[in-house]
């Protein structure tokens, strides 16, 4: 029996903070030569910052990385690459109006004797690359013709130039088709086969099933377990991913849900998400669980307006609609708070009450067209005010509120303008715990009120508190649904995980 | 005192730009005695009118994150059609509304191939730029038309009777008042301002950001038409060289006047301000007998300086805190 | 695996490899379009009007260009960044008057020392906006247009009214332009060899490729460890440094010179440089295209004489060839783009 290798990479009491969130406390972890390690968790678990930090995007607050046991500071991604380490992003990281084989050699490109770039020599070594990982690609496309799939490719053959030992893959497979992964998981393992130390963030576990030696398990921004693969069941993995005893939530109130608001028939958007159906009633909240991926942000745009879908049909109180534009959707009562606030949700250089009225403005305008300023701080206050939005004022740019407090101004945006159908998507995303409560008495009151509420999150104890009912997505289609009472969050996490056909329908 | 830190920020600019038009002013007058007179002051005016009329709609257009750099050459081609309707013998209100006319119209056609076809606005109106300049003079060629009726050339250089105010400047105050109301206090200025900061929030905000641009391609192409309109009262000539090369000096004036090139920030107040500091300080210098384009030497460091002096206070601010966070907590250790 | 799928498989490579044939014809078929429509034009034209296709016709195309040509390879190597330079015209009008004033006021000053006077000064001039766009971080469209009137109002300064005419300065500047080597004009001459050498720069070097994934995507630039602020500063000397000589080469070519030399020159430089197929948003084009793009419009221009068309259409046509230009490359992007997808799709 050989000696057990000496880990490339060993991380000792790794943590890093966000502002008021934790987002790794002291991890440790090891990353042998020629084993490809998983690394499981919830979203939010600290995955994608452990993978910034080994990049070099990020510093650790605290803790050491060593890498053939040697300390090292990595204080830029060019220092990451130069110890070895590569990385693909969820979004890859290249030049689109470059080739493939300029893509691979950027800033290293082969030179001839008199110091002038090697074409020939580029493009020979990245077909060789290829052809060793057995892809067949043509090295001269520009890169943004590339599918996704592709374009990972390109990235893989970026970091087996640069002779990397560590290969660090953030949910790789997130935009792949079932034939591209398998594609991807055969380089893989011809990569492991060469000493590559793989670590490969991933939701799906059966992919983990199929690809990993040793698998570690995230949860809350700490190392929960790490094992061999053969030695965990899907169950075992799933149980430390969720198992913490679930926080107090604020009590849902018990709403007796009304008539149907939403009816949703076998929506379809080709490449997307397929028959979907399902109906949502005033008062109740409905609750759309799934992985990152699933297709639940897709529905919810397709509800509102923003994309159209090609097969399918949304009622509205009972009257089956085409919803041309978010303006039309508002039009029929549907408001949508988007996941990305940052992006879709908020003007970040306007005020508070800019904000919230902004859907609104012709309510707050006279016949001149001008805009009633003292009414529209009043109605602005109003809602601020219900929503306990903390700021020195109605005046103060949502730029320097906090994060659970821009949340609330997003709602009230979308309160302002008197829904029928609110649908939130991941509301307490990146919100200290205390604002998440908040926001969801929030959550609660409008549902007894009689809104109809959808509410898609990745937050798992989120959703079986506050969820009546829940929807669970699985690569596109309806997996699972549950009630509120018959509902754990194992059952949705193996729904979510594809460890359940969708035997539940309305 | 954080706050009141914020406010006045909100409103630095602006400030800044007054301390500069105090400055202006100062330097003027000490530069001669002539400077602080209503008649210097009057001519000051005439003279920026047109810049000042195009400079309005080019504030709301690059605030809505796009620029227009045919505005010089509508104001050519405007002034052009001010010739040849009137050489035709149409009456002079008919030509001005052909003249307002055809200034929208081409400002249509910059909105519909930036709104329409997703070509990015700098190049579309590099090209219009040349294309209506170029038609303006295949239209008239260098010919001049001087022939206006006198009603029409005293609105250009006459002023209100008993005061020294032209009646131009008259115009330019009452479209700034609009344009000031229309952008700070309507829900389309609201819009305007959601579209330059954020195009996507602002979408999802059900806000029609194709219209609005639009909108304001076809203003933008109205008010050259205007500033045609007047300039060739003015000068008292229509020719299709009229305000050559004045398009790159009235995204100056608005970009000194705080307007961020990258749109969604910036005020008219201070536009307008900008105008004065610009306007006051060619004044000055001319009175001195300095060239329009020696002038032009302050007027671009000035441009550069407004960019670059904040960037520069931002990171000494930034260093210093840095610092004093350093030592705050070498203290705690 | 079953047959089936793996037929799939099969298709599914075979269309990804056409789609990609597909995608890299298209990135030469821009340079190719100009080539044709140069020919278009010189065959519609000349089949007209014989004279314009004599030789000597041929080369005073080239002439009018070639001032413009090489302020363009400066200007494209800017714009390939994400950035532009607005102050070239002003650029070239100073470093004209500094270099034909020279002669004027030493006549015994040799022509080497004019040229690299010229070139000094439009190098420091470059500096200096290299200087506030990467170290100042003031976006570059604000920084050139400030320093275009800077720059022009620092040259009104320097010439005082003056002016500089043919017979002011010595016979061997004048020559600097029109004096013929092998036949063809010396001005033809400096700018096909700086074309053809910046030219294979860009695509021999690895300096030159980093310029492209500067403007292609600046954030993973920077993730590649490339220096973009370096590289920056020096594209912008470099564009001072060429409009100085190219104003050297105009104080020759046109004699009379005065402090409004090249003014508006930023403006016909980026036509070219747009319908040469540089993208406005940098990342690519070549200076090929470039080159081309300006010797279209030189053949347009210099058509529309034999044609008798008047000069009048001159401008109305460069600003149409833009638009046209913008649009189709719009199109086409658009056109591929559906194409790959449904590709993808089946």
């Amino acid at each position: 029996m050989t000696n057990p290798p000496e880990p490339i990479i060993e991380l000792v009491g790794i943590a890093k903070q966000f502002g008021a969130i934790q987002a790794l406390r002291g991890v440790d972890l090891n990353l042998y030569p020629g084993e490809v390690h998983a690394l499981v968790g919830e979203n939010g678990a600290g995955k994608s910052t452990l993978v910034k930090i080994l990049a070099g995007i990020y510093r650790p607050d605290a803790g050491v990385i060593k890498i053939d046991g040697k300390v090292v500071e990595l204080h830029n991604p060019a220092q990451a690459r130069n110890a070895g380490i590569a990385v693909i992003h969820q979004e890859p990281t290249l030049f689109p109006d470059l080739n493939v084989a300029e893509n691979v050699f950027m800033g290293r490109h082969p030179r001839d004797r008199f110091g002038r770039v090697d074409w020939k020599r580029m493009y020979q070594e990245v077909e060789r690359l290829l052809a060793s990982l057995d892809v067949r690609l043509n090295v001269y496309t520009p890169v943004q013709g590339l599918s996704v799939a592709d374009q990972q490719l390109v990235e893989i053959a970026k970091a087996l130039s640069l002779q990397s030992r560590v290969l660090i893959m953030d949910e790789p497979t997130a935009a792949l088709s079932a034939h591209e992964v398998h594609e991807l998981f055969a380089i893989a393992k011809q990569l492991r086969e060469r000493g590559v130390a793989i670590l490969f963030v991933s939701h799906r576990l059966e992919e983990i099933f199929e690809l990993a030696d040793r698998v570690t398990v995230f949860r809350d921004g700490t190392r929960v377990a790490t094992a061999p693969i053969g030695e965990l069941t899907t169950e075992q993995i799933i149980r430390q991913m969720v198992g913490r005893a679930l926080e107090t939530l604020y009590p849902k109130s018990d709403v007796e849900p009304g008539e149907v608001m939403l009816d949703v028939r076998h929506l379809t958007r080709k490449g997307v998400f397929k028959d979907v159906s399902f109906q949502v009633r005033r008062g109740e909240i409905l609750g759309f669980a799934g992985l990152v991926g699933a297709g639940r942000t897709e529905v919810a745009r397709v509800v509102f307006g923003i994309d159209r879908a090609d097969a399918g049909e949304i009622r509205i109180g009972g009257k089956p609609l085409q919803i041309h534009s978010p303006k039309a959707a508002m039009r029929y009562g549907i408001a949508y708070v988007p996941e990305d606030r940052h992006q879709h949700g908020l003007i970040m250089d306007f005020s508070i009450a800019g904000n919230i009225t902004l859907p609104v403005l012709l309510r707050q305008t006279n016949l001149l067209g001008l805009v009633n300023q003292r009414r529209e701080r009043e109605i602005a206050q109003d809602y601020s005010t219900q929503l306990q939005v903390r700021s020195s004022g109605i005046d103060q740019l949502v730029r320097a509120l906090s994060g659970g407090n821009q949340q609330k101004v997003v709602l009230a945006k979308w309160l302002i303008t008197n829904p029928t159908l609110l649908i939130l998507d991941e509301p307490t995303r990146g919100i200290d715990v205390g604002s998440k409560a908040e926001v969801h008495r929030i959550i609660s009151e409008l549902a007894r009120k009689g809104l109809a509420i959808i509410l898609i999150s990745s937050d798992l104890p989120e959703v079986l508190a506050m969820a009546d009912r829940v929807l669970v997505m699985h690569e596109g289609h309806v997996a699972a649904e549950f009630t509120h009472a018959e509902v754990d969050q194992e059952k949705v996490m193996f729904a979510a995980t594809g460890q359940v056909t969708n035997d539940h329908h309305q | 005192m954080k706050l009141l830190r914020k406010q006045l920020s909100a409103w630095s600019w602006e400030a800044l730009l007054v301390v500069l038009l105090l400055l202006t002013i100062v330097l003027g007058n000490s530069l001669s005695p002539y400077f602080l007179t209503p008649f210097n002051f009057s001519l000051m005016v005439e003279g920026l009118v047109e810049i000042a009329i195009m400079s309005l709609s080019m504030t709301l257009i690059i605030i809505a994150g796009e620029i227009d750099l045919s505005v010089a050459s509508v104001l050519g081609l405007a002034s052009v059609m001010m010739g040849i309707t009137w050489n035709a013998g149409i009456p002079l209100w008919l030509d001005i509304i052909i003249a307002l006319a055809v200034g929208s119209l081409a400002g249509l056609v910059n909105g519909l191939l930036v709104t329409r076809l997703g070509l990015p606005s700098l190049v579309v109106t590099l090209g219009t730029l040349a294309l209506y300049r170029g038609l303006a003079f295949v239209i008239l060629g260098s010919q001049a038309v001087s022939d206006f009726p006198s009603a029409y050339t005293n609105f250009g250089i006459g002023d209100v009777p008993g005061t020294l105010i032209p009646w131009t400047f008259v115009l330019f105050v009452l479209l700034a008042l609009l344009f000031i109301v229309v952008l700070h206090r309507s829900w389309i200025g609201r819009q305007i301002y959601a579209i330059g900061n954020n195009k996507e929030a602002a979408r999802f905000a059900g806000i029609r950001v194709d219209q609005v641009k639009l909108l304001l391609s076809v203003l933008s192409g109205l008010l050259s038409a205007l500033a045609g309109i007047v300039l060739t009262a003015r000068i008292s000539s229509a020719r299709a060289d009229n305000a050559l090369g004045f398009e790159l000096f009235v995204v100056t004036v608005v970009l000194l006047g705080g307007i961020n090139i990258f749109g969604g920030r910036g005020s008219l107040v201070g536009v307008i301000l900008a105008l004065f500091v610009i306007g006051g300080l060619r004044n000055a210098l001319g009175l001195i007998n300095v060239s329009g384009d020696i002038q032009n030497i302050v007027i671009g460091t000035l441009l550069v300086f407004s960019v670059l002096g904040p960037n520069i206070a931002q990171r000494i601010q930034s260093a210093l805190s840095r610092r004093r966070l350093a030592a705050g907590s070498a203290k705690n250790v | 695996m079953t047959t089936t799928s793996e037929h799939v498989q099969e298709a599914d490579t075979l269309s990804r490899r056409s789609g990609n044939r597909l995608v890299a014809l298209v990135g030469r078929v821009r340079e190719l379009g100009l080539l044709v429509v140069l020919l278009l034009i010189i065959v519609v034209v000349g089949v007209q009007v014989p004279e314009f296709l004599t030789l000597s016709n041929m080369v005073q195309i080239l002439l009018s260009i070639s001032i413009l040509a090489i302020v363009a390879i400066g200007e494209t190597l800017v714009i390939l960044t994400r950035n532009v330079d607005l102050s070239v015209g002003s650029i070239v009008g100073f470093a004209a008057f500094v270099a034909a004033n020279l002669f004027k006021q030493n006549p015994g000053t040799s022509l080497l020392l004019g040229i690299l006077v010229g070139c000094a000064l439009g190098l420091v001039l470059g500096v200096i906006n290299g200087l506030i766009v990467t170290w100042g971080r003031v976006p570059a469209i604000v920084a050139t247009l400030g320093t275009l009137y800077a720059y022009r109002g620092l040259e009104f300064l320097y010439a005082g009214g003056n002016q500089v005419s043919a017979s002011d300065v010595p016979d061997s500047f004048l020559s600097l332009a029109t004096a013929p080597f092998l036949g063809i004009p010396l001005l033809i001459w400096f700018a096909a060899v700086l074309a053809l050498v910046f030219g294979y720069w860009l695509r021999a070097s690895r300096t030159g490729r980093q310029l492209y994934a500067i403007g292609s995507n600046p954030d993973a630039a920077r993730l590649a460890g490339i220096r973009s602020g370096l590289l920056v500063f020096g594209v912008f000397a470099i564009s001072g440094l060429l409009s100085g000589f190219a104003g050297v080469l105009w104080g020759a070519r046109f004699a009379t010179v005065d402090a409004t030399a090249a003014s508006g020159l930023e403006l016909q430089v980026i036509a070219a440089v747009v319908v040469g197929g540089v993208n406005i948003f940098g990342g690519s084009g070549e200076i090929l295209g470039a080159m081309l793009g300006a010797l279209v419009l030189g053949t347009i221009d210099n058509s529309l004489s034999f044609l008798r068309v008047s000069q009048f259409w001159l401008q109305a046509i460069d600003g149409a060839a833009i638009l046209i230009a913008v649009t189709l490359d719009a199109f086409i992007k658009r056109w591929v783009q559906r194409l790959l997808i449904t590709r993808r799709q089946r």
